[in-house]
């Protein structure tokens, strides 16, 4: 039990929570707030893995001279996972309206009968 | 019955998740037991020429911006792609309702 | 039942700052490539301005200013420009940075003390700061078009 990789323990956390969100509740909306939350916990651990002791963030203007950056390549590739998390949401909530539409519930043991 | 069941699998499942994220290694085998693992990557060859070279090669200042531009532009144009598809599905779910109302 | 917004207090501050909102969006989107920010993030800041008008007043307050069909078209614009740019450098490659370094007119300064920090150039960067923009216009205009189409669905249902 490393208490030096407690950024790490908090990411695993956050989808710990999202897991739990997703197994044990029954509205519709709430299992979208379980999916968003599995999405910001891998996105918080991908940011935490580029992260050097005593480091920078890598931008160039106005730096204090000659220090360590942290690496830049996780932060782009985050960027590219947060949009897509929301483009997944955006397409998931708009299902959740006709669903609620069609049925007049949002339970998700009431909707599983494949009616009309 | 079947509840329990499901919260004792999701009891080990979320236990192994938290222990493995505390006890992350490098991979490098002389290092393990000497550097902190928070705070030390080990890969960082190519990060190292993405921070030594941005300013020579594209002229700009940030360097997060220049990675995801310029050295990784299709990893971009994939997530324009991924947002354009979302806003038309968005629209074409709901085009019954604006034919409606028009 | 009709959407009437929100109370007196909320909408005479939201015609206070959602300019101010609008400015700082453009502020992040067009200095992309000197401090932390670029297309997406001003994007989703200008966007958020666009959520705060459509929650403060309703669909109701709203109803015949905002056109669906050039939120459309503006996102198409920006999504084609992208992908216009990446076709430039095609002699070399794909997404070949064509502009930067060369002293030409448009953006093409060059750093001059590369590996140690300056105060920031502004016409230096080549095709990056065009693409910022045209990244920044394709998110605006998407989210909001995907905001304010929801809103109007889910509104309009719940009338019948």
């Amino acid at each position: 039990m490393n208490i030096g990789n407690l950024p790490f323990v908090v990411a695993a956390l956050l989808v710990v929570f999202g897991l739990y969100t997703l197994l044990f509740k029954r509205n519709l909306i709430k299992l979208v707030i379980g999916i968003t939350l599995i999405e910001t916990g891998v996105n918080l651990f991908l940011v935490t893995l580029g992260y050097r002791t005593g480091g920078i963030s890598p931008i160039y203007t106005y730096a204090p001279e000659a220090q360590q950056m942290v690496l830049p390549t996780p932060q782009a590739l985050t960027l590219t996972s947060i949009v897509i998390g929301l483009a997944t949401t955006a397409l998931l909530l708009s299902f959740a309206v006709f669903v609620h539409r069609h049925y007049g519930t949002l339970d998700v043991r009431k909707v599983k009968e494949l009616k009309g | 019955m079947r509840k329990a069941l499901l919260f004792v699998a999701f009891l080990f499942v979320s236990a192994f998740l938290l222990l493995a994220a505390s006890e992350l290694k490098s991979l490098d085998p002389q290092t393990q037991t000497e550097i902190p693992r928070f705070g030390s990557p080990q890969a960082v060859t190519m990060d190292d020429y993405f921070i030594d070279h941005a300013q020579g090669e594209i002229a700009v200042n940030n360097v997060v911006t220049a990675v995801v531009f310029d050295y990784r532009g299709f990893d971009t144009l994939g997530e324009a792609t991924v947002l354009f598809a979302a806003v038309v599905g968005v629209l074409a779910l709901f085009r019954r309702l604006r034919e409606d109302e028009r | 039942m009709k959407d009437q917004g929100m109370s007196v207090i909320v909408r005479t501050i939201t015609r206070f700052v959602y300019g101010l909102i609008i400015v700082f969006g453009f502020y992040v989107i067009m200095h992309g490539h000197l401090t932390p920010g670029g297309g997406f993030q001003g994007g989703a800041v200008v966007a958020s301005a666009f959520a705060l008008l459509l929650v403060a007043f309703g669909s109701a307050g709203l109803k015949g200013r905002i056109n669906l069909h050039w939120l459309q078209s503006l996102e198409e614009v920006g999504a084609l420009a992208f992908l216009a740019l990446g076709f430039l450098g095609i002699g070399t490659a794909f997404f070949y940075n064509l502009f930067a370094g060369s002293g030409g007119f448009l953006f093409g300064a060059s750093v001059p003390n590369p590996g140690h920090p300056n105060p920031g150039i502004f016409t230096a960067g080549g095709t990056v700061p065009l693409m910022n923009w045209a990244v920044g216009l394709k998110v605006m205009t998407g989210i909001a078009a995907v905001v304010i189409i929801m809103l109007v669905g889910s509104r309009k249902e719940e009338a019948e």
